[in-house]
């Protein structure tokens, strides 16, 4: 299989990328590590007339500290996640999410700021953000905006990132006494998720002050579990809290039967994730104190 | 949607990679895959083409040093850097350590996918000369074997780190070449 022609640019820095989106954004489509992208170009779902490769723009791979948040480069590859042995106590949520993205070799070349921007419903990392309440930087000629991951997902594989914009950067709040883990059910490696849930909290002494969950292949996009994170807010997790939880999430889901398994089973999966990603959090988030 | 450009010549690119240590090049559209520039601009067929949806691994090459599906790039978005295919791992007429250890092992049965382990073992052995069988079937966890010959895949792999082990405690060439302890 190939794609459809494209006309290729591979700008060398932001502002030459922002100039030709600026220009040409509406018939582009941006690339960077291609992993999601050219499987679509080849099976022909997608046949932009151009393809922006940013891949090559520098300072822009990487996860570092900064004023209290987590920076993660729009570049950075999902196998830097994994493997960055300072995230596995500063967010461990990160590294877990990464270590079952689709297979090594693709996690080798696949970008966290592509997938994202990919939008697939069954991504992983958009529930991990949605969770961790992550702010996305945008990136056009006018200027940068910061867009909420609450309101950065639309629909499945749309974002409401401009034609004009590229994402460079994730912004992920680091407070204290907080941590979060990723659970997830695949059919084999390389699988999309079955589903999977992200859950993060943030405790205030023996109380949770505040939760996050996010959910992966059970919606048109990856889901922000809002009543249930709100159930928890002030709460000691309990068994009952937590199953209240775990019970308000799992209504919050809009699972589809498919080839995975049926819609009960998945909306089950995402009641057991809950609970067992909140008693994982809340244990890690203690142990951090 | 799209306007496909009645000439394709005007879209093409120069594409240069050094594969297998060699500088090569040739002006291709930006559509042509890596797998496919490699296989037809370069006649190297030693990597595959199995899936071609970037399920399998058959077309693994290492980029940099690192492995990746070849059916899931662009030529022209790796030009520049360093390729190294199944056909770069022997040094002349001797075997390196992984493709000896496949032969000792019998890490293959159809051969159609031991292009990719070997590659993706190859790296592997790089970072992490002493792996553990679960992270050498984690490692290979990105490429299927249909014959099912995964067992034998990984003892393949620890042969491999067990030569190269040896010839880093008593390193004459000549033993690396021979494959080391044959």
């Amino acid at each position: 299989m190939f794609p459809a022609a494209f006309d290729y640019r591979a700008p060398s820095s932001l502002a030459e990328a922002v100039d030709i989106l600026r220009q040409r954004g509406e018939e582009a489509k941006v690339m960077a590590g291609g992993q999601s992208l050219i499987p679509l170009l080849k099976l022909r779902f997608s046949q932009p007339a151009l393809v922006v490769d940013i891949g090559r723009l520098p300072n822009l791979a990487g996860v570092e500290r900064k004023d209290g948040h987590l920076r993660v480069g729009a570049l950075t590859r999902h196998v830097q996640v994994e493997s960055n042995t300072d995230l596995r106590t500063l967010c461990p949520i990160l590294p877990e999410a990464a270590h079952w993205i689709a297979d090594p070799l693709i996690r080798n070349q696949g970008t966290v700021g592509g997938s994202v921007c990919h939008a697939d419903p069954q991504g992983d990392w958009g529930s991990v953000m949605l969770a961790l309440d992550a702010d996305f930087v945008a990136r056009s000629e006018s200027g940068e905006r910061t867009i909420k991951a609450a309101d950065f997902f639309q629909g499945p594989f749309t974002t409401a990132l401009r034609p004009d914009e590229v994402l460079t950067e994730i912004r992920i709040p680091l407070a204290a006494h907080s941590a979060g883990a990723y659970n997830k059910l695949e059919r084999k490696v390389g699988d999309f998720a079955t589903v999977a849930v992200a859950v993060q909290v943030e405790m205030n002494g023996d109380k949770i002050a505040k939760a996050g969950i996010g959910l992966t292949s059970v919606g048109d996009r990856n889901l922000k579990a809002r009543d249930a994170e709100k159930s928890l807010a002030g709460k000691q997790p309990t068994d009952e809290a937590i199953a209240e939880a775990a019970r308000l999430a799992a209504a919050a889901a809009e699972p589809k039967a498919d080839v995975r398994g049926s819609a009960e089973f998945k909306r089950d999966i995402v009641r057991v994730f809950v609970q067992r990603g909140l008693k994982t959090a809340v244990a890690r988030a203690r142990g951090g104190q | 949607m799209n306007s496909v450009s009645p000439n394709l010549d005007a879209l093409a690119r120069h594409v240069s990679l050094k594969v297998n240590g060699a500088e090569r090049s040739a002006d291709v559209e930006p559509r042509v895959l890596l797998v496919d520039f490699i296989r037809t601009n370069l006649r190297l067929t030693g990597t595959h083409i199995g899936c071609d949806t970037s399920s399998c691994g058959a077309c693994t090459v290492l980029v940099d040093g690192t492995p990746m599906k070849s059916c899931t790039l662009l030529a022209v978005q790796v030009s520049g850097r360093s390729i190294s295919t199944v056909e770069g791992l022997a040094a002349g007429a001797a075997m390196s350590p992984m493709q000896t250890g496949f032969h000792e092992e019998h890490g293959l049965q159809c051969g159609f996918c031991t292009p990719g382990m070997m590659l993706v073992g190859t790296a592997l052995l790089e970072h992490n000369p002493n792996p553990t069988e679960e992270q050498i079937r984690w490692a290979i966890s990105g490429n299927i074997c249909r014959c099912t010959g995964y067992m034998n895949i990984v003892k393949a792999i620890q042969h491999a780190a067990a030569i190269k082990a040896e010839a880093v405690k008593a390193p004459k060439p000549e033993a690396v070449a021979a494959g080391g302890g044959q």
